[in-house]
């Protein structure tokens, strides 16, 4: 039934069973499915909010741009791998095929934590340049929205060690086929909102 | 094909059946017991911050009689009740409490879906309240900046709790936050996915989109609260200057400079008007069922009254600037948001209409949850109304900072979703239970706490309109209020306790009734909802013993022409009851 008919439907002047034998489930998706697209929606409304945040208080006189490393460059690089490897490993369970699923979803989340590991080394670089978190609060800005995108990609990291000690210990990839799906929308999600970030800071 | 329910579907379900008393009541997936879990803690959450009111209220009608409440005690007690009532207690028992036991078992559905998630909700809320209580050990004791946290007040020397107390506060809205949202995907899941065969949304009871909608607005408001509990950490304990400005205490310049103590104003108030209608939504839920069976006849306008929770829903997020007016805003700002907050009291108008129209000529059963659901709409009009006076700027103005806003607010979401809090617990105890609780004694319950509450708040209106400041630990002398207000703050302290001991009435009655009140009947209010058609009561593990409920019909089939009773559960097939053409006549006629 139609989201439109739904809503306008007269419950009171129809009996019996509506929708034959189909239980009520408002999405063909798996439950999982749904419920990580409401969390991504949340986090969304979260970056969003830091990001007005970012806006408003840079209108502020003290605000003193911050000029980004171009090591982000490279990091971003490494995210794109990362969830380009995500989306091959995706496409492998998919078609229920197993070649090269180790090497895809293994290098995927490897590729994850080298970003994490480039993202500490560019607060590092950072630090020692004398950008600390409290002199500007640019930088504050900086370190924070980086430090919670990063901590959202833990959270992703932790489901991908869980699924790949599965694979690891014996595992058949169609057993995790849909956490690989879920990490995979996942970490796009995470790209996008680290590209619209990256815009946000470099240019500004 | 067979069919089979989506729920049953889930093998895993088995694997989750309780043995042990630990397993059952403790470490429990059993979204009934969740449910209780979340309810009583935050109910206990509540007794505190009740408590709590009466200290402050001591001061006020008897200055300066108790020697422990000082001016920082004072401060301490309004802000610790303030935030107590509204998230850890109305939101917890909202959401946590009735979603989790009415969620499943109105839609047809044997748990939760993530029922693991449920529970690690349920533990995760404990840990937030432990975290919240514990300011109250710690040195300078808990934050008293006022429920709102501003900055930069909060954070100075001269505010109790400015140390260790804002920030265990500001820690535990976090953690609460987490819980919040792991019980909302879950709420809003189920309530998607998992509803049984024929239960399509537009058949699902009002409390279940009152929860919905509601659940919906606490996953995407809590994140402002969350992103401003995040920066002003960062603030106190990192020296950043998110929210703190140049500021100068005791004599000396603090680290902090250039922060915008308004941008705080906007991020917590983006949460804190949605706030409201996270507690106020679930309650237009519950006591639409509540009215409608108690009146014995269908709710008026069921599809309005949908659309009505989802205008709401969305409005609720463009009216937050009408808590900043006196902040300083620009004109048109100012004017937008007045817009915006008399345009949501349409909806909200038609709602009580509706409710008014479904008693209109019913079979009214004055039982005592009918007794607090009716007592709802009278306070619930009072607090509307006054609202609609303060959503315009000039009136908002001089009533801003005085007693008038504040009986507003406890009448619209204090008094009002504590009456349906209670309306509910009576309507369902039975169903949760297995037991009658004592009738007369609910009734006794209703009354102390209907006019106690209208003795506290309708003089509050007044002080208001006399120019009495809310906030203050002391009147002192003024040219402007005469000496006479003391007297009234004297009696609203006396109704405050008065109101506060009649409250156990209502806990003697509860816990009394557990094991002496009369064995209940499966369905004794006659309610055609899906909750009261389970086999067991109360509804075992699992709710539907073999086979899930399948449903024929809405939930609001009451007094139906030509039926036998004068209710037609949700889950009777279509040939028991008079069928329907597309005229909504009775074929036969």
């Amino acid at each position: 039934m139609s989201l439109f008919k739904n809503v306008t439907a007269k419950p009171w002047e129809r009996k019996g069973v509506i929708g034959g034998l189909e239980p009520e489930g408002a999405f063909e998706s798996p439950n999982e499915k749904v419920a990580l697209s409401i969390f991504l929606v949340v986090a969304s409304v979260v970056f969003s909010l830091f990001t007005v945040g970012y806006i408003l208080r840079m209108e502020l006189p003290d605000w003193r741009p911050l000029s980004e490393p171009t090591q982000l460059w490279f990091n971003t690089a490494l995210l794109v791998l990362s969830s380009i490897l995500f989306q091959w490993a995706r496409n492998i369970t998919k078609n229920d095929q197993e070649k090269n699923i180790r090497v895809a979803f293994f290098g995927a989340g490897a590729f994850a934590i080298l970003f994490i590991v480039g993202q500490l080394i560019t607060w590092d670089n950072l630090q020692n340049a004398g950008y600390f978190l409290t002199s500007n609060p640019a930088n504050s800005f900086y370190y924070l929205m980086t430090g919670l995108h990063a901590i959202h990609l833990l959270g992703g990291l932790w489901v991908w060690s869980k699924s790949s000690i599965r694979l690891l210990s014996g595992g058949e990839p169609k057993d995790i086929k849909l956490s690989i799906e879920l990490c995979t929308l996942y970490w796009h999600f995470l790209l996008i909102v680290w590209l619209v970030l990256f815009a946000l800071l470099s240019n500004t | 094909m067979a069919y089979v329910p989506l729920a049953d579907q889930d093998h895993e379900m088995e694997m989750h059946h309780p043995h042990s008393f630990v397993e059952k009541y403790v470490w429990s997936q059993d979204h009934k017991v969740i449910a209780i879990q979340y309810g009583g803690l935050a109910v206990f959450t509540g007794i505190v911050g009740l408590v709590l009111s009466l200290l402050f209220r001591m001061q006020l009608g008897f200055p300066d009689t108790a020697s422990f409440i000082d001016p920082n005690f004072y401060y301490q007690a309004v802000t610790m009740h303030g935030m107590i009532m509204v998230v850890y207690l109305l939101t917890a028992l909202f959401l946590g409490g009735f979603g989790n036991y009415m969620i499943p078992l109105m839609c047809g559905a044997r748990d939760m879906v993530f029922p693991f998630l449920n529970m690690l909700s349920v533990w995760v809320f404990l840990l937030s309240v432990i975290i919240l209580m514990a300011s109250f050990f710690v040195s300078g004791g808990p934050t008293g900046g006022g429920w709102t946290l501003y900055p930069p007040q909060t954070n100075l020397a001269g505010t109790p709790g400015h140390d260790m107390g804002i920030v265990l506060m500001l820690v535990s809205l976090a953690v609460f936050i987490v819980a919040a949202t792991m019980g909302g995907l879950n709420y809003v899941v189920t309530v998607l996915q998992y509803r049984c065969r024929g239960l399509t949304m537009m058949r699902l009871p009002l409390t279940v989109w009152g929860i919905f909608v509601a659940t919906l607005l606490a996953l995407f408001a809590f994140p402002a609260l969350l992103v401003s509990a995040i920066m002003m950490l960062f603030d106190i304990l990192l020296g950043t200057s998110f929210f703190m400005p140049a500021i100068i205490e005791s004599g000396s310049p603090l680290d902090h400079n250039g922060g915008s103590p308004i941008l705080f104003q906007h991020l917590f108030w983006f949460f804190g008007h949605p706030e409201v209608y996270i507690v106020a939504l679930p309650a237009f839920g519950l006591v639409s069922d509540v009215l409608s069976v108690h009146a014995r006849k269908n709710i008026f306008g069921y599809r309005m009254m949908v659309w009505a929770i989802i205008a709401i829903g969305g409005l609720s997020f463009i009216v937050w600037a009408h808590h900043m007016y006196v902040s300083g805003m620009h004109p048109y700002f100012g004017f937008f948001f007045a817009t915006t907050t008399l345009i949501i009291a349409v909806p909200t108008a038609l709602k009580v209409y509706n409710w008014i129209l479904t008693l209109w000529e019913g079979d009214i059963r004055l039982n005592a949850p009918m007794y607090f659901a009716i007592g709802f709409i009278f306070t619930f009009i009072h607090g509307g109304i006054t609202g609609l006076f303060l959503g315009n700027v000039v009136i908002d103005l001089p009533l801003s900072d005085s007693y008038f806003v504040v009986a507003h607010f406890h009448m619209v979401m204090g008094v009002s979703p504590v009456l349906v809090v209670f309306a509910a617990i009576y309507h369902w105890y039975p169903k949760i239970t297995g037991r009658m609780f004592h009738e007369g004694m609910a009734k006794l319950h209703f009354w102390c706490t209907f006019l106690g509450t209208y003795a506290i708040y309708l003089p509050m209106h007044y002080l208001g309109f006399l120019g009495v400041p809310r906030r203050y630990y002391a009147l002192g002398t003024t040219d402007f209020i005469p000496a006479s207000a003391q007297d009234l703050n004297t009696t609203i302290t006396i109704a405050a306790l008065f109101v506060g001991a009649s409250q156990l009435l209502f806990f003697i009655n509860v816990f009394w009734s557990l094991r002496n009140g009369p064995k209940a009947d499966p369905n004794p209010w006659g309610a055609a909802s899906l909750e009261w058609q389970t086999p067991d009561t109360p509804p075992v593990h699992g709710n539907w013993g073999d086979s899930l409920p399948t449903v024929y019909r809405w939930a609001y089939d009451y007094s139906v022409p030509g039926a036998e009773q004068d209710f037609i559960p949700q889950n009777t097939p279509e040939e028991e009851g008079p069928t329907m053409n597309d005229d909504g006549m009775d074929k036969e006629a």
